[in-house]
């Protein structure tokens, strides 16, 4: 790790195919910076993605990293961390990749607290696919799919975070790069599973969703005077259909990391060059 | 006297069968002599008949037989279950006080001994202990010194305080003494005790052992039978030795969780069984694609879908050869044995790592739940090797990069194995993705770097089949002109067979095949033989195909698919019939 990592760093040589204007610019931009503020580099860095324009992110930036499979991200995330607790692992993913089929693994890592940090590009639709209603689209919101909008309510995914134990739980918009930057970088400081919402538009499939309505309804909760360690005021804030917040909403005072709670702290890809020592101890167990 | 003996205890799962089997297993191996053990379960946790069977002999044994000599019959239906195996003056042991067994009819011709095992554990200090009553007349009866059963019970109950074995002792000595005071019968048998000391252990724990000699140090997997014995005998071992093991919330995550620690350079594993495995066909592919190296564990039960869970059988070789989409460059490593079941698993992680791409361990439920002794050499640490394959370092990373100093973690090569740079290398910086992708790991859909791309990882396979020993195992006959070629836990029947069928003046030259994939080329072994038969656990004979395939010929197959593994003494008399048809 050095010092003078500058976040530009983190970028790689390859042209992000994102549309322009795409909200995921602004959000990958804030995790670079993010990152190169806590002192990371890319050698020490892993970032795994999922599946969709979201996913891409790993591609972009400069680090070791995984592109894995849809849905997927963060048991893999989890595998490395745990494995290599030296390494600062990022998850990124969408929020069709996250709060669908990947909804299951979304709920386990946030009740598994393994210090990592989770991002999603919420863009309130299927990009890749292009256009499909996701978990986060609006009841009303017409897709090719939906003609009629998916007549569901949306998944509230801070809800289900905090439902699962989260330890903390964030919101941001990936235009508002500072703030953006400045959210996710207290997700990676956090002892535990750092969950950052991001919202970043997708121009090209989501007229609803745009930068003009977050601009318009995004509330800071920082300049309420919001209470983060206060559960019922997180609470409340988060079952507030009204607003759309920005901001770390809920932040657990007491969260143990997995690692800590289990002891997992040695970086295991340092093996003997035969059996362990003391490996004949497992065979005269079975006498 | 019969050179070997046939024991059971059988009773309603939550009867306490598993570990009072175990118990006199272990007796019987820490007297010196061979055992092999089985179990009948059924799949729910009370109700429903289970029984634990044990074979025992001065001589190796490794396999079942259709002859049960002394059964401990805690319910009716345990004697139902077991007719096809008692015989003429085979003795079963109840307690005509239990109210199911009051009015129990002993078959014609066996001995039934009455004895009031709850009674006597009373007297000993517990009901709890009947069925350690029931071991010590199993002692009279086979006239095994019933010290043995001490250091048995000893290992069991030893952390539970000293009058809790000393309780247990005196239950033993009950049964014991009352058999010898009830009954005037001088019983056939006479269980002779060596020196030896040997271990006993079931197939799924000679796995997690495997994995943890061989340097494994992170599990991830969900519950599932018959491979959930891996996990449990993971769980708090493998911390010793600096793991860790994660039960995660299915099959799809728990891959995907053992392929970020394989990512972050740990050997690592997970095992599941024929439904886990359909889950985690999307993730096996881009565990390929990804080429890190992974370990997977089949430990096949009765399909299709949740099929029958408790039930033997090989039905799962065309997923772990072909299954997943697209083409995915594999190995899949079959143990035939206990013992081998270890040293496969060593095998599969110098595989997984040494050609950077995922190893399926083909085992079955028959290898997983049966116990066997063997002598503790068997599993000498110090001949486990480990080859960790093209690791590179900061020094080394150099010669791997392009002229902009990128790390190419796909390097196209002629062997197909490109460097691997675990994650903290310094400009090792690297992408890695489930996407056709160029040297540098990012995605490509340029016609060349596909091929190429292709090319290379399947490069793998051949590399490996030249480099590696893929060879049978070979018994019998060398030069009979029949053949029979079988995989996984139907070698040890196999073997008995041949001797039965020796009795018979029947020769066969017998392969058992450890590797599924890269394989041996059987091409001249079959075309020299005159009757060449498969056997194997499934009813379409998937590996049978597959000899087919490879050898282009013709040949017949033996296939059992009723949830039973193979009982030496009825393979060798179906082999007979399948050779006899054949001369027709
Ligand atoms: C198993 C599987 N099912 C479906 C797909 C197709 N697929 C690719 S991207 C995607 C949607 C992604 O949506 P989201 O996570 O919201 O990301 P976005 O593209 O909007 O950033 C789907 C369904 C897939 N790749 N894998
Ligand atoms: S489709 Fe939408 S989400 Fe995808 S790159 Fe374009 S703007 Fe971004």
């Amino acid at each position: 790790m050095s010092s003078d990592v500058r976040f530009t760093d983190f970028k790689s040589d390859k042209q992000p195919t994102w549309c322009p204007g795409c909200g995921d610019f602004g959000t990958m931009n804030g995790m670079m910076k993010a990152l190169a503020n806590t002192g990371n580099d890319p050698d020490n860095t892993f970032v795994v993605a999922g599946i969709g324009c979201s996913g891409k992110i790993g591609t972009y930036m400069h680090s070791y990293a995984l592109h894995g499979v849809h849905g997927r991200a963060l048991p893999v995330g989890t595998g490395v961390k745990l494995a290599n607790p030296d390494l600062e692992v990022m998850v990124a993913g969408g929020d069709g990749d996250g709060y669908s089929i990947g909804a299951g693994h979304f709920v386990h890592a946030v009740r598994r607290n393994v210090d990592m940090t989770y991002v999603v590009m919420d863009n309130r639709i299927y990009g890749l696919t292009k256009g499909q209603a996701s978990p986060t689209s609006r009841k009303d919101f017409e897709t090719s799919t939906t003609p009629e909008g998916p007549q569901q309510p949306p998944v509230n995914p801070l809800a289900l975070a905090l439902a699962s134990g989260a330890t903390f739980i964030a919101q941001s918009f990936s235009t508002d790069a500072q703030r953006h930057a400045e959210i996710v970088q207290e997700a990676i400081e956090h002892d535990g599973f750092g969950f950052v919402n991001v919202f970043s538009p997708c121009v090209t499939f989501n007229d609803v969703d745009t930068y003009d309505y977050f601009r318009d309804n995004l509330v800071d909760v920082a300049e309420e005077g919001h209470d983060r360690t206060d559960y019922d005021a997180a609470k409340e804030k988060i079952l507030d259909a009204s607003k759309e917040y920005q901001g770390v909403i809920w932040q657990s005072e007491k969260s143990i990391p997995y690692s800590e709670k289990h002891g997992v702290d040695a970086d295991m890809s340092q093996i003997d060059d035969g059996a362990p020592e003391g490996a004949m101890d497992l065979v005269r167990e079975f006498y | 006297m019969p050179a070997d003996f046939n024991w059971a205890i059988g009773g309603e799962a939550g009867d306490g069968i598993d570990s009072t089997g175990k118990i006199f297993a272990q007796a019987l191996s820490r007297a010196g002599r061979h055992v092999f053990t089985s179990k009948d379960f059924a799949s729910r946790i009370r109700g429903g008949y289970t029984a634990y069977k044990v074979r025992t002999a001065v001589d190796p044994v490794q396999s079942v037989v259709d002859r049960l000599d002394v059964l401990i019959a805690l319910t009716p239906r345990t004697i139902e279950e077991n007719l096809d195996e008692l015989h003429d003056g085979s003795v079963i042991i109840y307690d005509g006080e239990r109210t199911t067994m009051e009015n129990v009819e002993i078959p014609e011709g066996m001995i039934g001994l009455n004895v009031p095992l709850k009674r006597l554990a009373e007297e000993a200090g517990g009901a709890i202990m009947r069925n350690v009553v029931a071991l010590g007349a199993a002692c009279e009866v086979a006239d095994f010194p019933i010290e043995n059963l001490d250091s048995a019970l000893e290992k069991r109950f030893g952390s539970k305080g000293k009058a809790l074995v000393d309780n247990n002792k005196e239950a033993a000595r009950k049964g014991r003494d009352y058999v010898a005071d009830e009954y005037d019968h001088d019983f056939d048998y006479e269980l002779e005790t060596t020196d030896s000391d040997y271990v006993l252990l079931n197939g799924d724990e000679a796995i997690g052992m495997g994995a943890i000699a061989a340097g494994c140090k992170f599990y991830a997997g969900y519950p599932i039978t018959p491979a959930t014995d891996v996990m449990e005998y993971l769980t708090g071992r493998i911390e010793q030795f600096g793991g860790h093991v994660v039960q995660a919330e299915d099959e799809l995550s728990a891959i995907n969780i053992a392929l970020g620690a394989a990512r972050a350079g740990a050997r690592s594993m997970t095992a599941t069984s024929g439904p886990g495995i359909d889950l985690m066909a999307e993730t096996f592919g881009l565990v390929a694609t990804s080429e890190t190296p992974l370990v997977v564990v089949d430990v096949m039960r009765s399909g299709p879908s949740t099929g029958m869970p408790t039930k033997q059988e090989q039905g799962d070789l065309n997923m772990m050869l072909y299954g997943g989409h697209g083409e995915i460059p594999r190995f899949v490593l079959g143990p035939t044995t206990i013992s081998e079941c270890f040293w496969k698993t060593v095998e599969a992680f110098n595989l997984a790592e040494k050609y950077q791409t995922p190893v399926y361990i083909a085992a079955d439920l028959s290898l997983a739940v049966t116990e066997q002794t063997f002598p503790p050499e068997t599993f000498d640490m110090d001949e486990v090797e480990i080859e960790r394959g093209k690791v590179v370092d900061e020094e080394s990373i150099e010669e791997w990069q392009n002229e902009k100093g990128q790390f190419k973690p796909h390097a196209i090569t002629d062997d197909g194995v490109s460097p691997r740079a675990f994650p903290g290398t310094a400009e090792g910086a690297h992408m890695s993705t489930g996407l056709e992708h160029d040297e540098l790991g990012r995605r490509t859909e340029d016609t060349e770097m596909r091929v190429e791309q292709v090319d290379k990882r399947n490069r793998k396979v051949e590399t490996a089949r030249e480099e590696e020993n893929w060879e049978p195992r070979e018994f019998g006959d060398p030069d009979s002109e029949n053949l029979v070629i079988s995989w996984g836990s139907n070698e040890g029947a196999m073997e008995e067979a041949i001797e039965f069928l020796e009795e018979d003046r029947v020769d066969v030259r017998f392969l058992s095949v450890p590797y599924l994939f890269p394989r041996p080329d059987l091409t001249a072994e079959v075309e020299s033989a005159e009757n060449v038969i498969v056997v194997e656990c499934n009813a379409t004979g998937q590996f049978a195909d597959v000899v087919e395939h490879d050898t282009l010929s013709r040949v017949d197959r033996l296939n059992k698919y009723d949830g039973v593994r193979f009982k030496a003494d009825e393979l060798a008399d179906d082999i007979k019939a399948t050779l006899q048809e054949a001369d027709q």
